[in-house]
């Protein structure tokens, strides 16, 4: 018959289990939360790696405590001690024994076939995933040192920051990355995500994502690309949606042409200047490819792949000298006089 | 006191000889090297986009490859001779050995000549081109330097220098000689029979 | 340890010699004599010493990248330069720290061992030696030279491994990846050479009665490495004659924009990559074969499993390299079969660990400095392997791969494994080499120093991959949570700096000041301690027949020989 209240034993427990929890989460405050943790997975992807990976952790967990604890023995009983009796006598010395040496191979073969069969059955999950006619395509293309994504359906061009829908478990609308690269290596990193899949020059590769709630994922290149490797950053926006719908509907418009004077001006330095050999702004003469589109760049809230907030003082100082925030960008900067510079950068900020 | 300096040496103790062992090494690095070549050219086999391929534009090296095989077997013949104290016949052969070695090389150059001048196929025309003449350049640079070592043993067995108790020396430099043939075989197979 | 019998006597001293003092030498002559030296011994110890420069090097090459990631958005050193130095700290570490001091450690070894005079080749030795050195020094030439992009001298910047098509002459103006190619090519060169001879040596200069059954375990796994550099080092070779054409003679082996494939340099790269750390553990393992028995007093546990696990390790390490490309899209099928031969290595890798601890078990255990690095060593070997076994995993790989996890993990092996168990066999053999002892006070100063910096730094370096660190970056977001990690990284680097200034400290002093050492100062087994500390320049001056795996425990124990047994 159970007791009413709980046992002295089964107090002092839950007072010291209460008391850890409250140290783990002391010690946990020290540390900043991470924005890009693999334990805090948000899409089907970044899930099935954790779980994998708790497997994986526990076994070798167990091996290690299992095999550290006998070293550890080994070198505290097996010490030699001058006081003993016989300090001055060589040990026993033993040259091997078959069964052992049958044990120890077995055992860890048999360990090694059943984390294979685990880890196969995710390998072919994740990368033979069917594919839901819902899904939503992006064609992601790698540059020195910013990503061009593309939705070849939808008709957009943007850069550097990724607009896709949360997808429902139950009626999935993941998106599908199809990747290349126009010079280097690069990788796409969003941990909390996927895992990372590399993007490389003359090559296709695919992945898909599918976050399941909405906000902001962040993440960079994992592959040394060259000088700014470190500020190819990523930003994936997770919209519901109605949000992924409006955001859809305000990009494929063609660039705002605003009649306020000083941008119309900086539209035509803009557009004698040699920016139009490298930026594409829809709707006027700037098709150039070398460099991201413009034509929404005021809709986004970063600029130099994420690595710059998108403030007129940033995109000013930006424009004027690039090297100043990424020494090593391949945007030269543009020497223009302080008059040409403020109405370029009043024209760049209309374009929403 | 150490009975390992006065045990006398009544065991039989033999182990092979260390040129062959030097020899077979270099030989194993070296075919691995040219794995690599060969692995890059079967790798590109049809992925041109542009330019000559092969069967526009190779002939098999019949004659030549004849000669570069024939080479092995006269090589062999200088290494018996010598073996047998026999120093005008190993100067003979090795003197064949090189003749044939050469014309495989004056084969190539009329090969590459032709491909060059009339073909318009270069190191830089297209992914056949690299590797064609890196894969067939790299064996013929192996075949220069072994004509160049024979040449050497041919003078030394001319002016008396080499003698059958070196002929463990000549027969190192034979291996060598017979891993240039080999790699023929399997460049002429893969580049001129199967990749055409 | 045991005294029944007393070590054996000098057997390179027939009764009736007179020995005498040579008059002091000019430092001409002595430099000439170095210089020109063909003996395995003197090259072994210039290989060991040019290790030691570059290591110094190397590790202030690291302790420069940590100052700049201990904060983020750290501008301590530009980007360029800290790519350089990435670049630098890598190629150095691999080709001009880890090759030079285990060949150098196998040469000088591996006659001793054996009862022979010398290498096979011993004018290839010499030419190995002195190749290999020029491209060290052509490799910090490039400091000096290169007309680089940004100005005079700049060394490499492409990584370590340097992946197509960034070291194109389109991404890689100017000479910076000349070096790299040129100054590894050469090092190529060197390391087939000493590992011919090491191969040539072992199969034909054994004394008599040593069978290949009775060699000592350094010497088998010698047998292994060097087996290894011949089918690893040389598709380096070949690739690095690729990108030459490439950059010089416009062939397009790499050349994206012309059809050719960026994976195929991983590939080539890969396929000598991943045996070349096989090619830097194993004679790890020699030395803690070696090592382990005689501190434990006990024979080495399952000598012909020992043997067969490392001939195992050798033929798998052929056939895991794609496991440094899960996320270059090579397919499921691959990255299956790639997973599982990455995890069956981890079989007989296993089966050496058991072994040592089987070698350990009953034995009488002497915790002398070179023993305690040693047993650093296993422990460090077993966390390294298992956090490798996690990333053979391809999908946690996903996650992982190209991370600060990797990073950690290779540097567990690297310096928790390798560089401890170098450090252990500098305590264990400098008596030979040198003549004198190493101060045994000294060592277990160095051993807690530098233990405490090393799990500072690599055990929390695992947790900023964790968290989405990647690696080779000169700096990092400040919202992304990795600052405090790296501070903890980096404060345990001032810890390493001053364990490896203390060992060097010890070396120089022990060297003038040391005891003196004798034959024998362990009671070892093996054939390289029947000779005066140092050895003559013949090694040995009757050359021993031998009946057993531990001659020298049969002339100590002649009423128990090893040769009833075997």
């Amino acid at each position: 018959m159970p007791s009413a209240s709980p046992s002295p034993l089964h107090q002092a427990v839950l007072r010291r289990t209460i008391l850890a929890r409250h140290l783990w989460a002391l010690v946990r405050s020290a540390f900043p939360h991470s924005s890009t943790s693999i334990f805090a997975p948000a899409g089907t992807p970044a899930h099935s790696i954790l779980s994998l990976s708790m497997l994986v952790l526990g076994i070798t967990a167990a091996i290690f405590l299992i095999v550290a604890g006998l070293l550890l023995y080994a070198v505290v009983r097996y010490r030699h001690r001058a006081s003993d009796a016989n300090a001055a006598q060589e040990p026993a010395q033993i040259y091997g024994s078959n069964q052992i040496e049958l044990a120890w191979t077995v055992i860890p073969i048999l360990i090694v076939v059943l984390l294979f069969l685990a880890t196969a059955r995710i390998i072919l999950s994740t990368q033979n995933a069917p594919r839901p006619a819902a899904a939503l395509d992006v064609t992601v293309v790698g540059h020195q040192f910013w990503w061009e994504f593309s939705y070849p359906k939808l008709g957009i061009v943007t850069a550097n920051e990724l607009h896709i829908p949360v997808s429902d478990p139950k009626h999935p609308t993941p998106t599908y990355l199809t990747m290349t690269s126009a010079d280097t290596d690069h990788s796409f990193w969003v941990p909390r995500l996927a895992g990372k899949m590399d993007l490389i020059p003359n090559q296709i590769n695919t992945m898909w994502l599918d976050p399941q709630a909405p906000g902001l994922y962040l993440g960079q290149c994992a592959q040394y690309c060259g000088v700014q490797h470190a500020k190819m950053l990523l930003r994936v926006y997770a919209d519901t949606p109605a949000d992924f719908s409006a955001w859809v509907v305000r990009q494929q418009q063609p660039a705002v042409n605003s009649p306020d004077p000083q941008a119309a001006a900086g539209r035509a330095v803009f557009q004698r200047s040699v920016c139009i050999s490298c930026h594409t702004v829809s709707g006027t003469v700037a098709t150039g490819r070398f460099g991201p589109d413009l034509t929404h760049l005021a809709s986004r809230e970063t600029i130099a792949s994420g690595s710059v907030p998108n403030t007129p003082a940033n995109l000013r100082a930006f424009v004027d000298n690039p090297a100043a925030f990424k020494p090593g960008a391949l945007m030269p900067a543009m020497h223009l006089n302080q008059r040409d510079l403020d109405a370029l950068t009043a024209y760049l900020t209309t374009l929403k | 006191m150490s009975q390992a300096a006065v045990i006398p040496q009544t065991i039989p103790w033999v182990l092979p000889s260390r040129g062959v062992v030097g020899m077979a090494c270099l030989i194993i690095a070296e075919s691995a090297i040219f794995t690599i070549f060969i692995v890059a050219y079967i790798y590109y086999l049809g992925k041109d986009t542009s330019g000559p391929t092969p069967r526009q534009v190779l002939d098999l090296p019949i004659f030549t490859t004849l000669c570069l095989l024939s080479s092995s077997l006269t090589v062999h013949l200088a290494v018996s001779a010598l073996h047998r104290a026999n120093r005008t016949l190993c100067s003979l052969w090795l003197a064949v050995t090189v003749l044939l070695g050469g014309i495989f090389l004056g084969g190539t150059a009329r090969e590459w000549h032709k491909l060059i001048v009339r073909d318009g196929l270069t190191l830089q025309t297209n992914l056949f081109g690299t590797t064609f003449y890196s894969l067939v350049g790299l064996h013929a640079t192996h075949v220069l330097v072994g004509l160049v070592m024979l040449s050497l043993a041919l003078i030394f067995s001319l002016n008396g220098s080499m003698t059958a108790k070196h002929t463990g020396r000549l027969e190192v430099l034979s291996l060598y000689w017979h891993f240039v043939d080999a790699v023929w075989v399997v460049v002429f197979t893969v580049v001129y029979v199967l990749g055409r | 340890m045991a005294t029944h019998t007393p070590a054996p006597a000098d057997i390179n001293q027939p009764a009736g010699l007179v020995t005498y003092a040579a008059p002091r030498r000019l430092l001409l002559d002595v430099l000439h004599d170095w210089v020109t030296t063909v003996d395995h011994k003197k090259l072994g110890l210039m290989y060991i010493g040019y290790a030691l420069i570059f290591l110094v090097i190397a590790g202030f090459q690291a302790l420069l990248m940590r100052v700049q990631l201990s904060l983020p958005n750290n501008t301590f050193v530009s980007p360029q330069t800290f790519n350089s130095l990435f670049t630098m700290h890598g190629t150095t570490m691999v080709f001009f720290v880890g090759m030079p001091i285990l060949f150098g450690f196998g040469n000088y070894l591996v006659p001793l061992m054996i009862g022979a005079r010398d290498m096979a080749f011993p004018r290839l030795n010499a030419f190995s030696f002195w190749i290999s050195a020029f491209g060290g020094l052509l490799l910090y030439f490039s400091y000096f030279g290169a007309s680089g992009l940004y100005g005079a001298g700049s060394a490499p910047d492409v990584g370590w491994f340097a992946y197509a098509p960034l070291t194109a002459r389109v991404f890689s103006p100017g000479h910076s990846t000349d070096y790299w190619t040129l100054a590894i090519l050469l090092s190529g060169i060197g390391s087939i050479g000493t590992a011919l001879n090491i191969v040539a040596t072992t199969l034909c200069m054994r004394c008599p009665g040593m069978k290949l059954s009775r060699m000592p375990l350094l010497v088998w796994l010698y047998l292994v490495t060097s087996s290894l550099v011949f089918v690893a080092v040389s598709p380096l070779t070949a690739a690095q004659i690729m990108l030459l054409l490439d950059r010089y003679a416009g062939s397009h082996f790499f050349d994206t924009q012309a059809g050719g494939s960026a994976v195929l340099w991983m590939h080539f790269f890969w396929i000598f990559g991943h045996p070349e750390v096989y090619i830097l553990i194993l004679p790890a393992f020699a030395f803690a074969n070696e090592i382990i028995p005689v501190f434990s007093r006990k024979a080495i546990f399952g000598y012909p499993a020992m043997v067969a696990a490392s001939v195992g390790i050798g033929f798998i390490s052929l056939s895991v390299w794609a496991h440094h490309m899960f996320t270059v899209g090579l397919g499921p099928g691959a990255n299956t079969f790639f997973t599982l031969a990455t995890m069956v290595i981890s079989v007989p890798t296993g089966i050496k660990l058991f072994n040592w601890l089987a070698t350990l078990w009953g034995g009488k255990i002497h915790f002398t400095a070179s023993m305690m690095f040693a047993i650093g060593f296993l422990f460090q070997f077993l966390i390294a392997g298992l956090s490798g076994i996690m990333l053979s995993v391809a999908p946690m790989d996903w996650q992982l791969g190209n991370s600060y996890f990797v990073v950690a993990h290779f540097h567990y092996v690297l310096v928790g494994a390798i560089l401890f168990m170098l450090f252990s066999a500098f305590y264990y053999w400098f008596p030979k080499m040198s003549g004198r002892m190493l101060s045994e006070r000294l060592g277990k100063w160095h051993f807690w120093i530098f233990l405490i910096g090393f799990h500072l730094t690599f055990d929390f370096m695992h947790v900023p991959g964790l968290l989405g660190m990647p690696r080779r970056i000169y700096t990092y977001e400040a919202d992304r949570g990795w600052m405090i990690w790296n501070l903890i990284i980096s404060s345990g680097a001032v810890f390493q700096a001053a364990g490896t200034l203390l060992f060097v400290y010890n070396m120089v002093w022990s060297y003038f000041k040391g005891p003196i050492a004798g034959p024998d100062p362990w009671d070892a087994w093996t054939l390289e301690w029947s000779t005066p500390s140092p050895p003559p320049a013949y090694n040995f001056a009757v050359i021993p027949t031998v009946e057993s795996r531990r001659p020298l425990w049969d002339l100590k124990h002649p009423d128990d020989p090893d040769s009833r047994y075997e």
